[in-house]
């Protein structure tokens, strides 16, 4: 079992966001461990990119104030490095195709496995295209996180036999971003999965609320928050820490 | 590798959410691009409604001013709307209407491809919405009341560079968020496949016209044929029919802003590298880092960091060339052309009008050259008296 699995053996798995350097690396540092220590089981930690075409505003504005405070890969790696002397739980990186295909795959990935992040979440890398990253992630053991949307269909078995770590569902179509409502049929989606794959299944997109959370936690695997969180860290910048520290206690308490 | 590959370059860089989209976009063009019935419909519109064949007209005067090869310019400027963005909107237009969609989205830059799929949109009795950056819509203010009168809703981009770019992405975040009903009417070949393909199918009317008529008038095939190129729709349709004519030059013209040895280019075969955005592999003006670079061009057309998959092939194996114009080459192109033909170009035309001036000359008398003139110049006359000092406004 991958390390990223391994969050969801304890029962199931709050997954929080934080957009690394926003609005700087020390910042992000204190959420890390804020978000650790409230119980979170993974955390995803998104590499900011200049035009994130699957986030909606909340996470645009955060990939904007962290590229501005000069933030760059280089620097994300060293932080990770830093981070996971105190930090166990697993991490996956969070970004787009461009920023590890442009660093060079096989450097990137790799220095992943050496700073310990244990897999990937690329947004604009559907099931088709994943040769260019996925022989790569295997070689390193990174686990290249595979979605999974409302509107995959007949896609899901193909999709979900080859998932790694966990399957990311995609709660509703759309950017990323809170929603008053989710309408998807998630519990058939998670059905059509669970007949193909042991791989977890963690729902995302849209859940801001402990009642979302407990919701799709319980058709599922577990629950990922992103723009819920940004937003905090928007409105308390340097001091958003305790903050999502306190939200990230009451979205695992739901669970 | 997947689908839609020129080479290296193309497939399929897109969420999850859209995959069924493009597919059943992808299979609803191969039933319909060799149906008779669609193709006659298309036709009708090209020549009924779009007064398509475009001229291919012998530049007399600027030939002889030049005082080298004989130049030709293929008229797209005359096509309905003004440009030949209208080709590839009317087929799309068609193709998602047999499909079923009743609502088109699409984005744009100098506001020609909005305005042409805002007039499909109002011809074919669908709902219209066009994405265009805040800056271009400055820019361009004419082509947004355009659009608007033609009963499509504007959105002005405010996110990243506010320009094409960021217009492409929100188009792609609106087409996300709904799919059922909605067709991305996306207006280069750029982007994931199948639209690099499609949208160079129904551009190729260009040089498949441009072959014909040269050989009518000349006997022969052109030395060279020239387009600007930003995603690079124009420049494909001028040059799909001549790719397997080895003697036949393919020249692309990019912007170069203010030179391709600032940051304020959008030149991306001459400055950029091999990239993923946007749904596709191609080359890209980008960071060290991968993050993509705030490209500047006088152009809203051609102000895009990217090049659609298919011109990164055909430079990789050295097919076309690819040189880059600068603004003040562009204007200066602008003005002659309005001078010595009474032909007021776009300004995206003027950059492949601005390389055949310095080339023409260099070339003997016996020579042709083809440039096609994308779009007409209208929409370009307030900026570009501005660029000259006078301060005149729409």
């Amino acid at each position: 079992m991958s390390n990223t699995a391994n969050a969801f053996k304890n029962g199931k798995a709050f997954i929080p966001f934080i957009t690394c350097g926003d609005p700087d690396l020390e910042t992000t540092g204190k959420i890390v461990r804020a978000m650790a220590e409230n119980g979170a089981s993974l955390i995803e930690l998104g590499i900011p990119f200049s035009d994130p075409t699957a986030e909606g505003p909340v996470i645009q504005e955060a990939n904007i104030r962290a590229l501005s405070g000069g933030v760059t890969t280089d620097m994300i790696f060293d932080f990770v490095r830093e981070l996971r002397r105190d930090v166990k739980i697993p991490f996956v990186f969070m970004t787009y195709a461009n920023v590890v295909y442009s660093y060079g795959t096989e450097k990137f990935i790799s220095a992943c496995a050496d700073i310990g992040v244990d897999g990937i979440i690329l947004p604009d890398v559907p099931f088709e295209e994943k040769g260019d990253f996925a022989p790569v992630c295997k070689k390193y053991g990174v686990d290249l996180i595979s979605m999974i949307a409302p509107t995959s269909e007949q896609r899901i078995e193909m999709i979900a036999k080859e998932a790694e770590g966990f399957i990311y569902i995609v709660s509703s179509l759309g950017v990323t971003g809170v929603r008053s409502e989710i309408k998807t049929d998630i519990a058939s989606i998670v059905a059509a999965v669970r007949k193909c794959t042991d791989t977890p299944c963690a729902i995302g997109f849209g859940i801001s609320t402990p009642e979302q959370a407990h919701r799709m936690a319980s058709l599922s695997d577990g629950a990922i928050v992103g723009s819920a969180i940004v937003k905090i860290a928007a409105k308390y910048g340097k001091d958003a820490a305790p903050y999502i520290g306190e939200y990230v206690k009451s979205m695992t308490e739901a669970l | 590798m997947s689908n839609g590959r020129f080479g290296q370059h193309g497939g399929q860089y897109i969420p999850e959410t859209l995959m069924n989209a493009v597919i059943e976009l992808e299979e609803a063009y191969n039933r319909y691009k060799d149906d008779p019935q669609f193709n006659s419909e298309l036709t009708a519109l090209f020549n009924d409604y779009a007064g398509r064949p475009s001229r291919l007209y012998y530049a007399e005067k600027l030939t002889k001013t030049l005082g080298g090869a004989k130049i030709y310019l293929k008229r797209e400027d005359l096509n309905h709307t003004g440009a030949h963005k209208i080709n590839n909107v009317l087929g799309q237009a068609l193709l998602a209407k047999k499909m079923g969609k009743t609502r088109l989205i699409a984005e744009t830059g100098a506001g020609q491809h909005g305005v042409a799929t805002a007039t499909a949109a109002a011809l074919m009795g669908m709902e219209c919405v066009v994405f265009m950056g805040e800056e271009d819509t400055k820019r361009q203010a004419l082509n947004v009341y355009r659009m608007k009168l033609l009963g499509s809703e504007v959105v002005p981009v405010t996110t990243g560079t506010a320009t094409l770019k960021d217009a492409v992405s929100e188009a792609m975040r609106e087409w996300t968020s709904r799919i059922a009903d909605t067709h991305y009417c996306l207006g280069s070949v750029m982007g994931p496949h199948p639209f690099p393909t499609i949208v160079r199918d129904f551009q190729a009317v260009i040089s498949k016209e441009i072959k014909q008529q040269i050989l009518e008038k000349e006997g022969r095939l052109p030395d060279a044929v020239m387009a600007c190129v930003g995603g690079g729709s124009n420049a494909i349709g001028t040059f799909y029919h001549f790719i397997g004519d080895k003697d036949v030059r393919l020249i692309g013209c990019e912007a170069a802003g203010r030179g391709i040895d600032t940051f304020e280019t959008a030149a991306t075969i001459n400055t950029g590298r091999l990239g993923i955005f946007h749904g596709m592999k191609s080359y890209f003006c980008q960071d060290k880092y991968g993050q993509i670079a705030p490209v500047y061009s006088i152009s809203a057309g051609l102000d895009y960091p990217g090049i659609g998959p298919e011109h990164a092939y055909l430079h990789d194996i050295g097919r076309a060339e690819y040189v880059a114009v600068t603004d003040d080459e562009a204007v200066n192109a602008f003005e002659f052309l309005a001078k010595t033909e009474g032909i007021i170009p776009a300004i995206e035309s003027a950059h492949a009008v601005a390389h055949a001036m310095k080339i023409a000359p260099e070339m003997d008398k016996d020579r042709i050259i083809v440039i096609t003139i994308s779009g007409r110049g209208d929409k370009d006359c307030a900026a570009i008296a501005r660029y000259r000092g006078e301060n005149i406004y729409e």
